[in-house]
């Protein structure tokens, strides 16, 4: 038997009968059919039993909230505070603080490429796949309760308002009113719950325009470029402060990633 | 499989829990706004031509900031007046070519720390208006230009007035959205001039 | 240059359903500017015997992933998938039917 086959062709072949549906819609569930995020979990897994560093170990000690090597439901509590480093700490933070401890790397080596590219998706890319996945469909718990993490939320809210910059901008400048888009892209009004929680719950994901696996470390860090900024730094205050405040925004949300998106 | 079979049921427990309270554009005092410029200088760094004297906030941010987009108009006012007397508007007629203008309202990039200074710098437009109806992918973010000289014409006065709202949004409305193109020298003098152009000249398909 | 492949294959009623994922980056003629680099050639086997031989184009996207529907099949039953790349590259994984 020889066959041709293509992608798309078979993804529509195997679909249940739909009604009539905006063709933006149905890209969307094609694309959510078809989404290669097992590959970057996959790769997340050997990065996370990796030895490496100074003290060769691997990351598989690394305690992200749920007591160390825990990694159900890690996810979906974070961002939370952290006694050891009396700080707040997102997953990315936590992770950058693992590679710092357990494998005794430094600030600068393990920081070098936390943004990778379609060839080559970063290790911090890589470990959020594997263990966000650890999450999926666990609501989203971020920590509430210590004054640290009360103070994150509302760093976090000021920031998402704050307007500044070459271009005046904010968060909310974009993020700020419903029913608007930037050329032909929706705009999540990011400060409400019902919009924000389905959007927070499916990051890190999958983006089909370039191919890559995305962070929401990066996801900030991309709005702060084209809002005409400086850059954020990886992991500072104010970065985990803006991801608590979106995180406890859409908190109660079943976590349904790592997802694809456009 | 089993992702996809989950996602109802969970979606419908989502559906029961109650939403966070939220307060909607929370007011910063004077002290938390400079509270969050000590944040932001100590958080970030200057990258490319994004250097950190972008995180000072001027008269109009400050005054935005602190009323949440929504000041009195006794404290806007004076503010909107030394906005306009910066603007340095050119002598004579300010409608340069509305093809370039159309390039540059298409482009998104400009003032970036991933630009380079000098080079493609654009109005990102499209992103947020409607223009000329050839361009069906725009943002709706700003309100439709579509037809914008047509109606309005061309005379010195309007010339004057689209000049002056590209280069300073905020000399005509103080915490407008829309980004002060020339004051923060994204676009020079001819740039704006094209602009003009393309919303006012005859001959922009804008107005066709 | 080959990067993970997974693959799930499980019994649905008479059916077998595979999906599998594959690391690639399906670079076009335009985008490499006349050096594109893509799957080719895709072959399923049941057993150690071919079912599938695909011919696939430049037109699909990086990492690609497939889903098909196999005619029978037994729980343990041996799915290996294979490729073959315009410049010679190949992988393969194999799975047991679940």
């Amino acid at each position: 038997m020889r066959t041709v086959i293509g992608s798309a062709a078979l993804a529509l072949a195997f679909a249940p009968a739909l009604a009539q549906q905006s063709p933006y819609a149905e890209y969307q569930r094609m694309a959510r059919e078809s989404a290669p995020v097992e590959l970057f979990e996959l790769a997340g897994e050997e990065a996370w039993k990796k030895k490496q560093g100074p003290k060769n170990v691997s990351l598989e000690q690394c305690d992200l909230g749920q007591g160390p090597g825990v990694l159900k439901g890690a996810y979906a509590s974070l961002p939370r505070y952290f006694k050891d480093t009396d700080r707040v700490m997102d997953l990315e933070t936590r992770l950058l603080h693992c590679m710092m401890t357990l494998q005794g790397r430094s600030r600068e080596e393990a920081t070098k490429r936390v943004f990778g590219n379609a060839d080559n998706a970063s290790e911090m890319e890589v470990l959020s796949a594997y263990i966000a996945g650890h999450s999926h469909g666990m609501p989203m718990r971020p920590g509430t309760s210590h004054a640290k993490e009360k103070a994150a939320y509302q760093l976090g809210q000021k920031l998402f308002f704050h307007r500044a910059g070459s271009w005046d901008f904010s968060c909310a400048s974009c993020h700020g009113e419903e029913d608007k888009r930037i050329r032909m892209s929706g705009l999540p009004v990011l400060y409400k719950p019902q919009v924000a929680r389905p959007l927070i719950a499916t990051w890190p994901a999958y983006r089909v325009s370039n191919s890559q696996f995305k962070t929401m470390q990066w996801r900030m860090n991309d709005c702060y470029r084209q809002m005409r900024m400086p850059e954020p730094m990886f992991g500072s205050e104010a970065m985990v402060s803006l991801v608590h405040f979106l995180t406890v925004t859409a908190q109660g949300e079943p976590y349904r990633g790592p997802a694809i998106k456009r | 499989m089993r992702r996809l079979l989950l996602l109802p049921a969970v979606v419908a427990v989502a559906a029961c829990t109650t939403a966070p309270s939220v307060s909607e554009h929370p007011k910063p005092s004077p002290r938390e706004l400079e509270e969050v410029t000590a944040v932001l200088k100590r958080d970030f760094r200057a990258r490319g031509q994004a250097t950190m004297d972008r995180v000072e906030l001027d008269e109009v941010q400050r005054l935005c900031n602190l009323h949440a987009d929504n000041p009195p108009a006794e404290l806007a006012r004076p503010i909107e007046e030394t906005q306009l007397k910066a603007i340095p508007f050119p002598a004579g007629s300010m409608m340069g070519d509305w093809k370039n203008g159309e390039k540059i309202a298409q482009s998104g990039r400009g003032a970036m720390w991933s630009d380079k200074p000098g080079v493609q710098e654009g109005g990102s437009c499209y992103n947020c208006h409607q223009i000329s109806p050839k361009e069906t992918a725009f943002g709706t973010i700003g309100p439709s230009l579509a037809g914008y000289g047509k109606t309005r014409g061309n005379r010195p006065e309007i010339q004057r007035y689209v000049y002056g709202k590209i280069y300073n949004s905020k000399a005509y409305n103080a915490c407008s959205q829309m980004p002060r193109l020339g004051h923060s020298k994204t676009l020079n003098e001819q740039q704006i001039k094209d602009l003009v152009a393309l919303l006012l000249d005859p001959a922009s398909p804008v107005n066709q | 240059m080959a990067g993970p492949m997974k693959m799930r294959a499980t019994l649905n009623g008479g059916f077998t359903d595979v999906r599998v994922l594959m690391t690639h980056p399906m670079a076009t003629e335009q985008q490499t500017k006349g050096k594109p680099h893509f799957i080719q050639n895709l072959t399923v086997k049941l057993n150690g015997k071919i079912v599938i031989e695909g011919e696939i184009s430049q037109a699909v996207s990086r990492n690609p992933v497939f889903s098909f529907r196999l005619n029978g099949g037994a729980k343990g039953d041996k799915i290996e998938v294979s490729w073959l790349d315009n410049k010679g590259d190949t992988n393969k994984t194999e799975t047991a039917v679940a």
